[in-house]
């Protein structure tokens, strides 16, 4: 299980009120603060978490976490109800206010972090509001704590269940604020009630009745939308602009900030149109000659020199001694739009030296000190709301959109609306960076491998942990996610960074080595997974073949199937395809996709078959189209034209497996399941065709050539009564031609059979000879 | 600058304003309903589909002239009070939204096919929301969703 990453937190946030201001802040009633048990030592003055029950008996839950789609808000309330005994609807989950809300100790909501990290304090929050709820009903009804018991927001007598008073009554007139620093008991897995089962979500009324908002929707009197000029390209500085005609739109205001043209009106429509009559030239200084899609690749290997050593065990002079069969191979995937349906957005209201910031971000409070810092403000007075955002990804845990606005906001003396354009989303996109992963390996005498070599460019070690048992490996990192390096455009988090494409190299290469080994893709992998260390994974493996109805065949079988692992985020979970390929296109139909994951112990498990369900459907799109398109800097995707995300017909049968494992605490469950999508889909192409794709994506552009490429080959005929049957894979440009003899040939084309695929003759008594040919 | 007159959600609307402006834009900001979303601004995406006399538009590529005398329905008119359409009860029930962003377009586009067709197949559902567009992968529960609602309203909507 990954430690927790404490962020140092120095910068104040609600407790720079002291406690007794707090609980006046929030409303008075019982509030616990649950500090992390690092703070005993007297380092971290902001807690954790807290919960405050007030004396209309509702529960407020305060956290830093937000919610975009991956539904935290519903779980977190789910394990808060579970400790207090509480119905759910009585939990009013406080998402994202930095004036309300404490940061949390992981920086942001990302990582597949918030019920691993976060699902334990808050429960120990849960499990002290309580027992104080206990403690004070004690008095009150002159019993003893251990007569008395919790249910539905009462605190009832063990001996005669009229004899009860409600939370509400408790903690009306209260002003109790209670720190906690031990933790305590919380319940056991056998003992919930309300986790474990599906709970509907709480944002989806608001989601499906247009109540719910988000950052763009918020209006507030005087405010204005905004629009920024920008380059055409990176490298690129516009020149000799001219605003004059922006100015003929009514209501237009028109200006410079930070040094980029702004324009601002009451309708944004009117302020695009503005925007849109400025005329301007560029001067363009591209980046390295050569840089586009293909030639990146070859291009950024070249900036690193020594690599990182990741991991290692045993010796690789070794190990290639040992092998008697030996692969290499390395394998490509490309920069990655994040594509969230919401763009970036946010809403700036300045008053003298307090700012109000709404933020559609995963990160509210850096957005908090990245707007102090751009204002000259101090961090107590910004306040950062996250409104419900439209989809994160990684992508929003970076924000210029918020600093542009309030610089605006600043400059405008009215509050501003700045909402990116799907082109800005694009354009100023912190994209996965791509990945060139060297791998060489061998198999022993026996089948097994004896060493693993990989080489991980620009993808940082996430993933790249060596998941088999193999004696004599070494994985070695250059560059990773966070390092912008040579890349010619920002690069970021991208959901499991770096584990996708370490994953889709990994898993394919195991195949590889299953293939040259002649034994079927599972069973290879089982082999290599025997130790107890490898139970957990083996377990899910058997479960997803059990599940899928896989049986044994070695690849290339025709069948069209395909199987990958992967952990992250604490989860280990097993992919397997079933796909169908067009020779004549290179098209990939996916007709079947199973999801076998062990998340530990599972809150809400309608929640995590959501997020493995939604992970594999976005997993299709970097599998099989979607690949940033630039040029000499420029961004050549400016919309959802040419940057293709998955669509629902794109749909296979899904289906999720839950592995259970209660005896571990919950693991993650955002991301893991999208890490295999990559690579159960190209060993399922190769099991279909034998054609190894070892570049992302799969496009029929990418895959045809190598299907063009496979020797021509006539299946062996099959003979019935009086007929005989031919057939080959079909190709365009392929023809059947036929001979009477092999001494003296004369091929002759068979009509008709240009990208064909099979011919049936009448069985005669004489010879005939048949070939393929282009 | 000019009156436009249609119906909102069932009520009648009167705008003095240019006929030539986007209606995504005159919703979102002149009469103040959200619910309504751009994604892309160039009719990609869907998250801005409206209906139109029962048919679905994306509202980011009409005008206001476009709607003049026509009847157009926002998702904040689908739900009748505190009642919520067997569509939208229907995307509660299956989950069929993770985000939200692309929800409002998702029901109105599936209204317009069972207002048209009230007992689609799955690869009729599936044809006609082939170009709304959802990041979070909800689409096997939105068809879902969708094929459920169906069964639920069986023609009386």
């Amino acid at each position: 299980m990954r430690a927790r990453r404490l962020q140092p937190r120095k910068t104040p946030g609600p407790l720079a009120l002291n406690r007794r201001d707090l609980l006046k802040l929030l409303g008075g009633g019982i509030l616990i603060l649950v500090y992390p048990p690092e703070a005993a030592a007297g380092q971290y003055q902001i807690p954790d978490a807290y919960l405050q029950i007030k004396d209309d008996g509702t529960v407020a839950l305060f956290t830093g976490k937000v919610e975009y789609g991956q539904g935290i808000m519903t779980s977190l309330a789910q394990m808060a109800a579970e400790e207090l005994d509480l119905p759910l609807q009585s939990l009013r989950v406080v998402l994202g206010d930095t004036s309300l809300c404490p940061q949390d100790a992981d920086g942001g909501t990302w990582g597949s972090l918030t019920t691993r990290n976060f699902g334990p304090p808050l429960r120990s929050a849960a499990a002290k509001a309580k027992a104080i709820l206990i403690a004070l009903a004690a008095q009150q009804l002159n019993l003893a704590s251990s007569q008395l018991m919790t249910q539905d927001g009462f605190v009832i007598s063990r001996t005669d269940s009229a004899v009860r008073v409600s939370y509400a009554s408790l903690a009306g007139g209260k002003s109790i604020v209670q720190t906690l620093q031990t933790t305590p008991a919380t319940k056991n897995f056998a003992q919930f009630t309300l986790s474990g089962q599906p709970a509907r979500r709480l944002d989806a009324i608001d989601k499906v009745t247009g109540k719910a908002l988000y950052t763009a929707d918020i209006r507030l009197p005087g405010m204005l939308y905004a629009y920024i000029l920008r380059p055409p390209a990176y490298g690129a500085t516009l020149k000799s602009v001219d605003t004059l005609a922006a100015g003929t739109v009514v209501g237009t205001r028109v200006m410079q900030v930070n040094g980029q043209w702004v324009v601002l009106h009451a309708q944004p429509d009117q302020a695009r149109l503005a925007l849109e009559l400025i005329k301007a030239t560029a001067v363009y200084n591209p980046p390295p000659a050569g840089q586009d899609q293909e030639t990146i690749y070859a291009y950024l290997t070249s900036r690193y020199t020594a690599g990182t050593l990741f991991a290692q065990s045993g010796n690789l002079a070794t190990g290639q001694s040992q092998a008697v069969a030996k692969l290499g191979q390395t394998y490509y995937t490309p920069y990655l739009a994040h594509a969230p349906m919401e763009p970036h957005a946010a809403v700036v209201s300045i008053e003298g030296t307090k700012a109000t910031v709404w933020a559609s971000t995963q990160t509210p409070f850096t957005v908090r000190s990245d707007v102090a810092g751009a204002l000259g403000f101090s961090t107590a007075n910004v306040r950062v709301i996250t409104p419900y955002i439209g989809g994160g990804f990684g992508g929003k845990s970076v924000n210029l959109q918020t600093v542009e606005a309030a610089r605006i906001a600043k400059a405008a003396g009215q509050p501003v609306n700045l909402a990116w354009t799907r082109e800005e989303e694009f354009f100023y996109d912190a994209f996965q960076p791509p990945s060139i992963i060297k791998t060489s390996s061998g198999l022993d005498r026996n089948n097994k491998i004896s060493f693993w070599d990989s080489q991980v460019y620009c993808v940082g070690n996430r993933g790249a942990e060596m998941l088999y048992e193999v004696p004599h490996y070494r994985i070695q990192t250059y560059g990773n996610t966070s390092s912008q390096g040579s890349h010619p455009f920002s690069i970021g988090p991208w959901r499991a960074p770096g584990s996708n494409a370490n994953t889709f190299a990994r898993e394919s290469h195991i195949d590889e080595l299953a293939a040259a080994a002649g034994l079927d893709a599972c069973s290879f992998r089982l082999l290599h997974l025997q130790t107890s260390a490898s139970a957990r994974l083996r377990k899910v493996l058997q479960t997803a073949a059990a599940s899928f109805g896989w049986q044994p065949a070695k690849s290339p079988s025709g069948r069209g199937y395909g199987v990958a692992c992967g952990s992250d985020a604490g989860a280990y979970v097993v992919m397997m395809a079933s796909v169908e390929v067009e020779a004549k296109t290179g098209a990939i139909k996916v007709l079947r996709m199973l999801c076998a994951q062990d998340m530990g112990q599972v809150i809400n498990p309608d929640g995590a078959r959501m997020q493995m369900e939604g992970s594999m459907m976005m997993g299709l799109g970097y599998a099989l189209s979607e690949e940033l398109h630039f040029k000499n800097g420029a961004i050549q995707d400016l919309n959802f034209d040419s940057y293709a995300i998955p669509r629902f017909a794109w749909m296979p049968k899904l289906e999720t497996v839950l592995v259970e494992n209660n005896a571990l605490s919950p693991q993650g469950g955002g991301e893991p399941s999208i890490i295999t999508t990559g690579a159960v889909l190209a060993n399922a192409v190769f099991d279909a065709i034998g054609v190894r794709v070892n570049r992302l994506p799969m496009t029929p552009a990418r895959v045809l050539p190598l299907i063009q490429a496979l020797p021509l080959a006539l299946k062996p005929p099959q003979y019935s009564a009086n007929q005989i049957q031919l057939t080959w894979r079909g190709q365009s440009g392929v023809k059947l031609q036929s001979s009477p003899s092999l001494t003296n040939p004369v091929w002759q084309e068979v009509p008709n059979t240009d990208g064909q695929s099979g011919l049936t003759l009448p069985a005669t008594n004489g010879a005939a000879f048949f070939r393929l040919a282009r | 600058m000019g009156t436009i007159s249609f119906q909102l959600n069932g009520q009648p609307v009167r705008l003095e304003t240019s006929a030539d402006r986007t209606l995504l834009w005159v919703l979102r900001t002149d009469l103040g309903l959200t619910g309504v979303k751009c994604g892309c601004a160039m009719g990609y995406c869907g998250a801005c589909t409206v209906l139109v006399n029962k048919q679905a538009y994306r509202s980011c590529l009409l005008t206001l002239q476009d709607v003049q005398d026509k009847e157009v329905l926002t998702i904040e008119g689908l739900a009748n009070g505190a009642q919520l359409h067997p569509l939208q009860q229907a995307f509660v029930d299956h989950g069929a939204l993770q985000c939200g962003f692309c929800t409002s377009g998702m029901i109105l586009n599936s209204y317009s096919l069972l207002l048209a067709k009230p007992a689609p197949t799955e690869n009729e559902v599936i044809a006609k929301m082939n170009n709304n567009l959802c990041r979070c992968g909800a689409h096997p529960r939105i068809v879902q969703a969708i094929l459920s609602a169906a069964q639920t309203m069986k023609g009386g909507l």
